[in-house]
C-alpha cells in the first residue's frame, strides 16, 4: 500500500488545499487563468511548503514558520475600509497617486482614479472577471518559476493592481499602491499585481504594505519595456507572515531602480526574480531592513543577466538588534551569451546585539567569459573606535550609535533619486532608531 | 589645580603600560609631555579621555577635584576634557557640520545649557574654520573622510575651538604637518590659551614648542613621569635624547 501523502501535510498545507478546493470555482478568471491556477496548485501539492532542505528557503523554513493559514479575507466592509484609510502615512508628505487595497481587495472610492494620458489602472479581480485578454495573456508569463510561494499566489490570487503605462508616457506623480489590513481579525490575502511599462515610458511605483496581523502573499509582475525608466519601492510593515515576490523583466536600454525598506515586521520574505532581457540596461537593486526583537527578514534575489552589456548593482543593508535574524541570499546568473555584463553585489549587516544573526549568501553563476562581476558580504558590530571618537566629543552613547547607524543606512538610502521618498525613508529609519531601548 | 593624576597604574589587555604616573596641571597652564615611543603618552591621553579597554588598577584622576575615572567619555567631554587624537578616525556618512553640532549641543545639554541657534553655530564654525584654513567644502564632507593627514589634524583643532574645553590634550598634533600648517595649527592653539584653559601638548619635537611655548615640560618614560622642568628641558632632550631615562645607549 502506498503511504498516504496527505498524512504528511502540515496543518497549514491542509488549510491551503482546503482553501483552494473551497474557492477555485469562485476565484476570478476562467479558461487560461483557471488553468494557470490549477497548474500552480498542482506544483504546491507535489512540493508542499518549502522547508530548510530546499536551498532557496534554507534560512526561512516556511513549513515551520507557517503554523496555520488564516481564513481567506472576506471582501472589506465599511469598517475595514475605514481602517485602511490611515495606511501608507509614511509617504504622506509626497504628492502621489494613491491606490488603496484593503485586505487585498481594491477600494476604488479611496483611490485616486483621475484620468491621466498614457496611464490605465484596473483591479485584477475586475480584469479577470471581465475576461480581459491582455491581462490573462501576461499573467504568470513575466518570469515563470516553480517557486512554491509564487505558485500559491497564482492558485489563490484574488485581487491586485493592473497598470499599463503606454509607450513614451511620463507619469509624474509616484503611483502609491497601499496594501492595508482592514479586517479586525486575522485573515490572509493573496495579492497579484501586473504592471507593464511600455517602451520609453517613465514611472515611479511604490508597493506599500502595512499588513498588520494579516498573512500576505503578494506577487508583482513587472515588465520594464525597452528604454523605459522605472523606480520601484517596496515598503513593508507586517506583523504576520509576509511573503512577497517580484517577477520582473528589464528591456533594452531600460533603467530600473528598486528599493526595499522593511521595518517593524515579524516574518518577511522578499524575493526578487529579475531578468535582463535587452542589452545596455541598468538595474540598481537595493534595500534596507531594520530588525529588532525576534524579527526575521529574508531578502532573496535571483538576478539573471540574459542580454549583453547590462549593468546591475545590488546593495542591501540590514541593522539587527536584540535576537533578530536577517537573511540575504543573492544569486547573479550570467547567461553564456551575456557578454560585457557588469554586476556587483554587496550586502552588509550591522549587528547591534550579540544575539542577532545575519546570514549572508551572495553567489555568482557566470557562464559568459567577458564579464566584470563581483560580490561581497560583511557582518559586524559598530566600530568601537568610531564610537569612542564621537563620545569623546560629548555625544552620548545612544546618540553616537544612532549617528553611526544612520550613516550605515544612509549610504544605501542616498542612492534613492526621489528626494521626498529618500527623506521619508530616512525619517522612518531615524524614528526606528529613536525607539531603540 | 585643574588636573591631578595620582599614582596612576593602567593595563591594556593584561599588559602594564602606566606604572605609577603622577602629574599635575595648573589652571591656565600649558604642559608639554615628551618621551620615547611606546612610553605611554597616548595611553595617558586615552585614559584621560575615557577610552574603553584601559584598566586602571591603581591611582586616581581628578579634574577640578572631581574623580573622573568612573565617567563615560561623553560625560568627561561635557566636563571640559578634549583629546586631539594622534590618529583622527574617518567617520563615513556623518557630515562634519552634523558632527560638530551634535557634539556641541550634547555637551551643552549635559551642562544644562540651551542649544546654540543655527545662525550662531554657523557663524562660530565659519569663523573658526576660516582661521584654520579649513574650507567650506571640507566641512560639507563626512568627518575626516578623504582628508589629508594634515587636514585631519587641523580638523581636530577646529573641534577644540568649537567645543572650548577646559582641558585640551593634544596628542602629536604636529606630526604630519608641513611647516605652514604647523604655524596655522599653533596659532589656532595659542588663540585658545587662556587663564581658564589648561593644555597638555604631547610632542616629539622641540620645533612645536617654539610656537606653543609651554610653561612646563614633563618627560614620560616607561609609564611614569621621570623628569619635569621648564621649557629649556625640551632643548636639552633634543640634544641628549632619552638614554638617560631609558637606560639604553642613545
Ligand atoms: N591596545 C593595546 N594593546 C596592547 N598594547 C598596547 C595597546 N595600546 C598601547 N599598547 C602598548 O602600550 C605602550 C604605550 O603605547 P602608547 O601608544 O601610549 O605610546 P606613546 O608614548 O604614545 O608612543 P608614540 O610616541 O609612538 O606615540 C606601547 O608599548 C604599546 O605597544
Ligand atoms: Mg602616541
Amino acid at each position: 500500500m502506498n503511504a498516504d501523502v496527505r498524512t504528511m501535510k502540515t496543518p497549514a498545507e491542509q488549510a491551503l488545499s482546503a482553501a483552494f478546493a473551497a474557492t477555485r470555482d469562485t476565484l476570478p478568471g476562467k479558461g487560461a487563468v483557471a488553468a494557470l491556477r490549477a497548474d500552480a496548485f498542482a506544483t504546491f501539492e507535489t512540493r508542499g511548503l518549502p522547508h530548510r532542505r530546499v536551498e532557496e528557503w534554507k534560512y526561512t523554513d516556511l513549513r515551520a514558520l507557517m503554523r496555520d493559514l488564516y481564513p481567506l479575507a472576506a471582501p472589506p466592509d465599511a469598517a475595514a475600509k475605514a481602517r485602511a484609510k490611515d495606511a501608507g502615512k509614511l509617504l504622506a508628505g509626497i504628492d502621489c497617486r494613491r491606490l488603496v487595497f484593503a485586505d487585498g481587495a481594491f477600494v476604488p472610492e479611496q483611490s485616486d482614479l483621475t484620468p491621466e494620458q498614457g496611464l490605465s489602472i484596473a483591479s485584477l479581480a475586475e480584469a479577470l472577471a471581465k475576461g480581459d485578454a491582455a491581462t490573462a495573456a501576461q499573467l504568470g508569463k513575466t518570469f515563470p518559476t516553480d517557486d512554491v510561494a509564487v505558485a500559491l499566489n497564482a492558485a489563490l490570487m484574488g485581487d491586485g493592481a493592473v497598470i499599463r503605462i503606454a509607450a513614451g508616457a511620463e507619469i509624474k506623480r509616484p503611483i502609491h499602491l497601499v496594501f492595508a489590513a482592514g479586517a479586525d481579525k486575522p485573515s490572509s490575502s493573496f495579492i497579484r499585481s501586473l504592471i507593464v511599462v511600455e517602451k520609453g515610458a517613465k514611472a515611479t511605483i511604490i508597493e506599500d504594505h502595512e499588513s498588520g496581523a494579516a498573512q500576505v502573499n503578494a506577487a508583482l509582475e513587472l515588465v520594464v519595456g525597452d528604454e523605459a525608466q522605472v523606480d520601484y519601492f517596496k515598503l513593508t510593515q507586517a506583523r504576520a507572515l509576509h511573503v512577497a515576490s517580484l517577477l520582473a523583466t528589464i528591456g533594452a536600454k531600460a533603467q530600473f531602480r528598486s528599493f526595499a525598506f522593511t521595518r517593524d515586521s515579524s516574518v518577511v520574505r522578499n524575493q526578487n526574480f529579475i531578468r535582463f532581457t535587452g542589452e545596455h540596461a541598468h538595474g540598481g537593486i537595493r534595500g534596507v531592513s531594520l530588525l529588532r526583537g525576534k524579527e526575521h527578514v529574508d531578502t532573496t534575489l535571483l538576478i539573471e543577466h540574459a542580454a549583453v552589456h547590462c549593468e546591475s548593482r545590488e546593495q542591501f543593508r540590514a541593522v539587527l538588534d536584540d535576537e533578530s535574524h536577517s537573511v540575504f541570499q543573492g544569486k547573479i546568473v550570467v547567461a553564456p551569451h551575456a557578454q560585457k555584463t557588469d554586476a556587483k553585489m554587496m550586502t552588509r549587516a550591522l549587528l547591534l546585539s550579540d544575539e542577532a544573526e545575519a546570514d549572508n549568501k551572495p553567489e555568482l553563476e557566470i557562464f559568459a567569459d567577458d564579464v566584470v562581476c563581483g560580490h561581497g558580504a560583511t557582518a559586524g558590530a559598530l566600530d568601537p573606535g568610531l564610537k569612542f571618537y564621537l563620545m569623546s566629543r560629548g555625544i552620548t552613547d545612544k546618540e553616537a550609535e544612532a549617528l553611526l547607524i544612520q550613516a550605515f543606512i544612509g549610504e544605501t538610502v542616498e542612492e534613492i533619486a526621489h528626494e521626498g521618498i529618500r527623506a521619508a525613508l530616512m525619517d522612518a529609519a531615524v524614528a526606528w532608531l529613536g525607539a531603540r531601548k | 589645580m585643574l588636573l591631578e593624576v595620582k599614582n596612576l597604574h593602567v593595563e591594556v589587555e593584561g599588559k602594564k603600560i602606566l606604572d605609577g604616573l603622577t602629574l599635575s596641571v595648573e589652571k591656565g597652564q600649558v604642559a608639554a609631555i615628551m618621551g620615547p615611543n611606546g612610553s605611554g603618552k597616548s595611553t595617558l591621553a586615552y585614559v584621560l579621555a575615557g577610552k574603553p579597554g584601559y584598566e586602571v588598577t591603581e591611582g586616581e584622576v581628578l579634574l577640578d577635584g572631581e574623580n573622573i575615572l568612573e565617567m563615560g567619555a561623553d560625560e568627561r567631554a561635557a566636563k571640559g576634557v578634549f583629546l586631539a587624537f594622534q590618529y583622527p578616525v574617518e567617520v563615513p556618512g556623518v557630515a562634519t557640520m552634523t558632527f560638530l553640532r551634535t557634539a556641541l549641543n550634547a555637551q551643552r545639554k549635559t551642562r544644562g545649557q540651551g542649544e546654540l541657534s543655527t545662525p550662531e553655530f554657523m557663524k562660530l564654525v565659519r569663523e573658526t574654520s576660516a582661521k584654520l584654513g579649513i574650507s567650506q567644502e571640507m566641512l560639507r564632507r563626512a568627518v575626516n573622510v578623504g582628508f589629508s593627514g594634515g587636514e585631519k589634524k587641523r580638523n581636530e583643532i577646529l573641534q577644540m575651538a568649537v567645543l572650548q574645553p577646559r582641558l585640551a590634550v593634544l596628542d602629536e598634533t604636529d606630526s604630519g604637518l608641513d611647516i605652514d600648517a604647523l604655524q596655522i595649527v599653533a596659532e589656532g592653539v595659542n588663540r585658545l590659551r587662556s587663564p581658564e584653559r589648561s593644555m597638555i601638548v604631547i610632542t616629539h619635537y622641540q620645533r612645536l614648542l617654539n610656537f606653543i611655548v609651554p610653561d612646563v615640560v614633563h618627560v614620560l618614560a616607561k609609564g611614569k613621569v621621570v623628569k619635569s622642568g621648564g621649557k629649556e628641558l625640551a632643548l636639552e632632550l633634543e640634544a641628549k635624547g632619552y638614554a638617560q631615562f631609558t637606560g639604553e645607549a642613545a
